[in-house]
């Protein structure tokens, strides 16, 4: 394949696609063990607030979230920095939006995930530690979460897939990633099939790896291959 | 066996306390190591237990029966609050476990950290065994030393070595719970419980979930602890077994106690008629 002296510019947006996939994906998994841990919580505001979240943000198209934050977003910082007597404008980065708007996507999606996980763990593991005087954070930390990883490994794999994919839409507010790059590229040598064909073989390769990757660490999360290999 | 087992406590007590009279009746010396006062639990309008009270001395193993639903797997997990009593207290060695009632009417620990501390010295082995099957073996018995009592990782594992030769199975140190039977992971469950020195140990019908050819493994451990002076409260079907290592036996029913006494009273003279017809059912 050609690439007529693109390659380095789809090269540095898989870098930028790599970058905004994986940061979105720590800072969404905190906000799914948040909104589980919201989910099962026994404060009914805790619950409330944890349900609208995942209602509102699952009912929503991704890109209208991702508009919303870069547009929305720049006009609240302006808003609230005008308070402050500060006028000039304020842009926000994509990237930044897109990690926004994709973590908190990813977060709501993983909210249900982890909480189902969470549920399918016994009741005795929280008890057996919590009868050694274990305290709760240690018994969460310790004990639940190890085991809550290889029950929700499965669907947080497929849900980063899926986010894999998304990233695609930060490129429509200018984040010069795989998507964007193609755009551009084709727009420049009117050779429309050949960057949207390497794209997508380049997606195709990073959701290979990642499916790979999701697969190396459900069986290490297994202890009973771990038992085996002991 | 269950002279022999007195004979071992005795001696053992006589050590601890440097003593050397020997035909002396230690019960009524030694301190209390558990004691319960009045313990109600209900559920709703179900009423599981109605007022309890039982005391453990130092080296006493109390045996409770009972058919199901008699409240004995509820009282047991009463004590170190897995499950909320209604009214009651609770008292461990000397201290008392602050309670006060929570949201829902059932008393709650006044401070996490007292039950906390009160929980690292109450050893509980569940009917199901629970260990954790993400960590290996040792990592299973070490886990709370190192955590809850803060033992330095290679204090925890020697400690952790000696108690799982001592339920004969160190060369499964490494495995993972699956990869043991039931029996031995029932084994192992104890030795966790034992690898925080507890003052007393309780047992949640502890052979229940196991095929019968891995009961008597199981029993051995117990039996060897009993020998050893532990405070043991036991929640059993092992007829035979309670006869044997109980210094009491305690018979529920219907969240009260119908009768109590030493073995050979509830086994061989029971008063209550109920206990004749449950001794003579559960052979």
């Amino acid at each position: 394949m050609d690439l007529l002296g693109f390659g380095d510019l789809l090269l540095s947006g898989t870098w930028v696609t790599i970058k905004l996939a994986l940061t979105s994906l720590c800072f969404g998994l905190i906000f799914g063990l948040i909104g589980a841990s919201a989910k099962l919580s026994g404060s009914w505001i805790a619950r409330t607030l944890a349900t609208l979240y995942t209602t509102f943000v699952r009912g929503i198209p991704e890109l209208l979230l991702v508009l919303t934050i870069y547009f929305g977003g720049s006009m609240v910082l302006m808003a609230i920095a005008s308070n402050f007597g500060y006028d000039e404008y304020i842009e926000i980065s994509a990237f930044a939006a897109g990690v926004a708007a994709l973590s908190i996507a990813f977060g709501a999606y993983s909210t249900e995930v982890f909480r189902a996980a969470i549920q399918a763990i016994p009741k005795g593991q929280w008890e057996s530690a919590q009868a050694l005087g274990m305290t709760p954070l240690k018994v969460f930390f310790r004990i639940i979460l190890p085991q809550v990883w290889r029950l929700a490994l499965p669907g947080l794999g497929n849900l980063f897939q899926v986010l894999l994919k998304d990233t695609a839409l930060v490129s429509v507010v200018g984040l010069s990633d795989i998507m964007r790059q193609a755009y551009v590229a084709t727009g420049s040598t009117k050779q429309p099939f050949t960057f949207y064909m390497a794209a997508a073989l380049i997606y195709l390769g990073l959701t290979i790896l990642s499916t790979s990757m999701t697969t190396w660490l459900e069986r290490r999360a297994d202890p009973a291959a771990r038992g085996a290999r002991a | 066996m269950r002279e022999s087992g007195r004979i071992a406590r005795l001696t053992d007590h006589m050590v601890k306390n440097g003593t050397k009279s020997a035909e002396k009746e230690p019960m009524t010396e030694k301190r209390t190591a558990l004691e319960l006062i009045d313990i109600y639990k209900s559920y709703g309008s179900l009423e599981v237990l109605k007022g309890v009270s039982l005391s453990a001395s130092d080296g006493e193993v109390i045996s409770i029966l009972g058919s199901s639903g008699s409240g004995k797997s509820t009282l047991l997990r009463c004590i170190n609050l897995l499950e909320k009593p209604s009214k009651g207290r609770i008292i461990v060695s000397g201290e008392e476990l602050e309670l006060a009632p929570g949201k829902d009417g059932d008393l709650q620990a006044k401070t996490a950290r007292q039950l906390e501390r009160m929980r690292s010295q109450i050893g509980f082995v569940f009917q199901n065994f629970n260990l954790w099957p993400h960590k290996s073996i040792l990592e299973n018995i070490i886990e709370a030393p190192t955590q809850v009592l803060k033992q330095s990782k290679d204090e925890a594992i020697a400690r952790a070595e000696k108690l799982l030769e001592r339920v004969g199975l160190l060369d499964k140190r490494n495995a993972y719970p699956a990869n043991l039977s039931g029996g031995q992971q029932q084994r192992i469950a104890i030795a966790r419980a034992l690898a925080m020195d507890p003052q007393v140990l309780l047992f949640d019908e502890p052979t229940s979930a196991l095929d019968p050819e891995l009961v008597n493994e199981v029993l051995a451990v117990m039996r060897s602890l009993a020998d050893e002076g532990r405070t043991m409260l036991i929640v059993t079907h092992e007829m035979r077994f309670a006869r044997e290592v109980s210094n009491q036996v305690v018979f529920l029913h219907q969240g009260q106690i119908e009768e109590s006494g030493t073995p050979e009273q509830v086994f061989d003279h029971p008063k209550s008629q109920r206990v004749r017809d449950f001794m003579a059912s559960h052979g």
